[in-house]
């Protein structure tokens, strides 16, 4: 458990992916529309492709290389693909820090 | 108190009177049915299928017993009626059961007519009625090979062809010259034998049976000539009489059926008939349709609903032999006074004869092709004067081509109008399907209401119903809307963002009530392209709404790295630049250096974060390999080198690249000059191609060498270099202000027409007109490598982020398991 700055709030434009990478973990972070920052771990579940490139369309991620579309809320691929994707608790502090909890339970693991 | 109710008969003209009285008046009374076989309602139609395997007991159930349960209706199946006291009002059945009525309904349908000929009490002689018909043959199949059926009429054809996919050996008796006179002329008769002939049936015409041979079982049929034909099943389907013995005893007046007036009552009050066992008007009606149409107006009556009573029925036959289409309908034999219109086409099989008398339609037969059958079978019933043009209910008003419209059908059917025969589904019915239960497809339609679900006849006429009742418009619009987020065209949007100047994709989203806030990954590019191509000064391009390679302006590759492709134009370097290249793939580690199909140099397996530092390093214009743009001009040696070459294809590729680069278009571009007709740059099968010809150039355009190869059609011929360029603007300009975004130019041009095309660059004002916007456009352009290059911002998104984190902090992070 583990809560690590990863940033500030104004380094994300709005409905783009960042990358941030720590040690052998890569997560995409996004900042929605409404200022809501999530993050998943930067992997599709279908061949791998970088989520962090895909684009954003309110609290869903379509993957770049397949256009699978995954919601950022707890990861789920949406029907009709099938899958899921770790995701992170990420908030935004007071000051516009952007905080990511990791080694977190509630990080989801749905099979 | 409620009143009581009582019908005769579980079958499915009965069940479907039952059905219309409940929705009409649902607590007016106790209902009880009696019925003879051990099932619940099934449909009757479909023994065929069921028999020929494609279909099975379950599939033709109508009413399962659920049905009867939550409709509080009293089921006594497995019973047969023995006798009605009419002064009592009760009828007793043969389980000694007696029940009251205040209402009763004869619905006790027909009994298939058995010939009286010697031998016929044999075992393996069967009628084809009823579910245990089925079961018989079906369990004969196994194990007897011969089986012969009486009567060559619909019943009996449909009954053969069950026996031939049960692999018997199947041989139809008819006691006339052609099979189903009834329901066909001799012509449409003589190709359905042929037809069935060659489905394996063998036909025995003229011939009148005699007597049934063998010993316990049938071993044989001998006819009145002598001659015999051997059998081990007999399956006899030459007609059905009416069941009328129980009305009979109690005395209700019988002709051949149950008489009945056009309220459907009988001699005796508070006694009805309807269906098979009726007669009305001196008809008693052996198909389903008119049963239904009965059994609506008894409803009607019954549930205290004023109609105008029953009229009689124009009827229709199909036959439902798979991979034979027959249809006839009302008077289709010449009689004097009627003129027929013929068409017949051997070569295709299609026979079509339609008949008038006074310029109305009264009859018709259609064998091989019956796509009419609807729309004849509703002008036959609507009487529709055609005097004087009657050949366009065949061909159409202009003599060929489109007939009376779908819609027009549609609209002129009366609500109560049976749409599906099988199920007896009104157009109403199927009407509220769409508007209260939302269907949108046949498909639906038929979950919801059964229409279609039986023969499938009626199918066309559903679609069309399904489409008027959306609109054709709608129905065009959900088909055509540009991502499953609206419902609104490519055109719509585009007339929309024009006539309301509307800037942003949100605002578009949002003015237009799109189903997601935010739309999706198809329509975001797609409006970022309408608008910018709508508004190139004011629209900020916005690479949220990019695709992720536009976005980055590189191609993203299967590993998540990218590849860089500077400019080269019209494939023309030199040796600086190449050394320039060959240093900085070595600088920054690139993997895999290849020459592309598009005379340029490709750099692959480049890291995200090194994009902006390579890009620095070239110091070359983006090739724009990854973007719905003008990708490159392929160019051959042309008149520069080339002993062959008529023109200087070089200088001219290379003109068009620097005038046209980083042109946003809504699908790739690519170019090509050849510089004589040879052809070595391959000109026509790109977007757009020039070929040199002595004294000039020949532009083609629309060509694909990609996922549908097509050549490129010919634009027009000129004669200056200036000229190429001109009509370049001008037709990449038209695209780009006409295409579906992701629309190629061969795709496009097919969709609007070549001549269309022509056209809009026909005159040269109009192309200087076209010129002038893309040159607006162009000259906003500026090198995204550059700009990126060039602003902290724009270079900052390349970067990942990485966490101010202690070492500990990070080592955790590597051991919490993640």
């Amino acid at each position: 458990m583990n809560e690590v700055i990863v940033g500030h709030i104004s380094e994300f434009p709005e409905r783009r992916g960042r990358v941030f990478r720590l040690g052998e973990l890569e997560l995409a972070l996004f900042k929605l529309s409404d200022g809501e920052v999530k993050a998943v771990e930067n992997l599709c579940p279908h061949k791998n492709g970088k989520l962090s490139e895909g684009m954003v369309c309110d609290h869903h991620v379509y993957c770049p290389l397949h256009d699978w579309k995954i919601d950022l809320h707890d990861g789920l691929v949406q029907a009709p693909d099938e899958g899921c994707v770790r995701t992170f608790p990420i908030t935004v502090d007071a000051s516009g820090n952007v905080v990511l909890t990791i080694g977190a339970p509630a990080e989801t693991k749905v099979s | 108190m409620k009143k009581k109710l009582v019908m005769i008969g579980n079958g499915m003209a009965g069940v479907s009177f039952v059905e219309q009285l409940l929705k009409l008046n649902p607590h007016r009374y106790d209902i009880t049915i009696i019925g003879a076989e051990p099932h619940p309602n099934y449909n009757r139609i479909m023994l065929s299928s069921v028999l020929a395997g494609d279909a099975n007991m379950q599939d033709i159930v109508l009413n399962d017993w659920d049905w009867y349960r939550d409709n509080n209706i009293l089921l006594h199946a497995g019973q047969t009626a023995e006798s009605i006291d009419t002064a009592k009002q009760l009828v007793k059945t043969d389980k000694g059961i007696t029940v009251e009525y205040d209402e009763l309904v004869i619905a006790s349908g027909s009994l298939p007519f058995m010939l009286p000929l010697p031998g016929a009490d044999k075992e393996g002689v069967i009628a084809f009625r009823d579910i245990k018909d089925c079961e018989t043959m079906i369990e004969a199949s196994k194990n007897y090979r011969k089986a012969v059926v009486i009567g060559g009429g619909l019943l009996g054809l449909e009954a053969a062809r069950g026996l031939v996919n049960l692999n018997m050996e199947v041989s139809v008796v008819h006691i006339f010259n052609f099979l189903m006179e009834r329901q066909l002329d001799p012509t449409a008769s003589k190709l359905l034998q042929k037809e069935l002939e060659s489905q394996g049936m063998n036909f025995l015409l003229e011939k009148q049976s005699d007597s049934i041979i063998g010993k316990k079982r049938v071993a044989g049929l001998k006819f009145k000539d002598g001659t015999h034909v051997d059998a081990d099943l007999i399956v006899m389907a030459v007609g059905i009489k009416p069941n009328v013995q129980l009305a009979k005893d109690c005395g209700i007046e019988v002709n051949r059926g149950i008489v009945v007036n056009d309220y459907l009552q009988t001699s005796i009050p508070n006694i009805h008939a309807v269906g098979e066992c009726a007669e009305h008007r001196g008809i008693a009606y052996g198909l389903v349709a008119p049963l239904y149409e009965q059994g609506a107006i008894l409803a009607k009556k019954l549930a205290g609903v004023e109609s105008d009573g029953y009229q009689g029925s124009v009827v229709s036959t199909k036959l439902k032999v798979s991979g034979v289409n027959v249809f006839s309908a009302g008077r289709f034999t010449d009689e004097p006074g009627t003129k027929a219109l013929r068409v017949q086409d051997d070569l295709e099989g299609v026979y079509k004869k339609v008949v008038f008398e006074n310029g109305k339609v009264v009859g018709a037969v259609l064998f091989g092709d019956t796509s009419d059958s609807s729309r004849l079978f509703s002008v036959i019933r609507s009487g529709e004067d055609f005097s004087g043009r009657e050949k366009e209910v065949l061909f159409g008003p202009s003599g060929g081509g489109q007939t009376v419209s779908t819609a027009d059908l549609v609209s002129n059917m009366s609500g109560d109008e049976i749409v599906c025969g099988c199920n007896g589904v009104t157009k109403d019915t199927i009407i509220e399907a769409i508007t209260e239960k939302g269907c949108v497809s046949v498909g639906e339609i038929k979950a919801c209401t059964k229409a279609s679900g039986g023969c499938g006849g009626c199918k066309p006429l559903v679609e069309a119903i399904l489409t008027t009742t959306l609109g054709v418009d709608n129905v065009a619009a959900v088909k055509e809307g540009i991502c499953g987020c609206t419902a609104h065209s490519r055109d719509e949007v585009v007339e929309a963002i024009q006539r309301m100047r509307l800037t942003t994709t949100k605002e578009v989203m949002h003015v237009l009530e799109w189903n997601n806030p935010e739309g999706c990954s198809k329509c975001r590019p797609a409006l970022n392209y309408y608008l910018g191509m709508a508004f190139p000064e004011e629209h900020e391009d916005e690479l949220e709404s990019r695709f992720v390679n536009e976005r980055n302006h590189a191609n993203i590759q299967k590993d998540g790295t990218f590849s860089v492709v500077p400019r080269i134009y019209g494939g023309v370097t030199t040796p600086e630049d190449l050394k320039k290249i060959a240093t900085v793939a070595e600088k920054y580690k690139v993997p895999l250096v290849k020459i592309t199909g598009g005379q340029r140099i490709d750099l692959l397996g480049v890291k995200k974060e090194d994009l902006p530092g390579m890009w620095k390093d070239l110091d070359m214009p983006s090739g724009y390999a990854y973007g719905k743009a003008l990708r490159t001009v392929k160019t051959c040696v042309g008149s520069t080198f080339c002993r062959f070459g008529t023109q200087d294809s070089i200088k001219m590729g290379i003109d068009m690249e620097k005038k046209f680069e980083r042109l946003n278009t809504p699908h790739k571009v690519k170019l090509a000059v050849s510089g004589c007709p040879r052809n070595c740059a391959e000109a026509t099968i790109k977007d757009l191609g020039v070929v040199a010809i002595d004294g000039g150039w020949e532009i083609y355009v629309a060509g694909n060498g990609g996922t549908r190869v097509r050549a490129a059609d010919l634009l027009t011929k000129v004669k200056t270099e200036e000229e190429v360029l001109e009509w370049t603007g001008a037709y990449l300009q038209y695209y780009r202000e006409t295409a579906n975004w992701n629309e190629r130019t061969s795709e496009w041009s097919l969709r609007i027409g070549l001549d269309t095309v022509k056209k809009a660059l026909e005159s040269k004002e109009d192309r200087d007109a076209l010129n002038s916007r893309i040159d607006k456009t162009l000259g906003l352009m500026k090198d995204p490598w550059q700009q990126i290059v060039e602003s902290d911002d724009l270079r900052k998104a390349f970067d990942a982020l990485t966490a101010p984190t202690s070492p500990e902090a990070a080592a955790t992070g590597e051991t919490t398991g993640l």
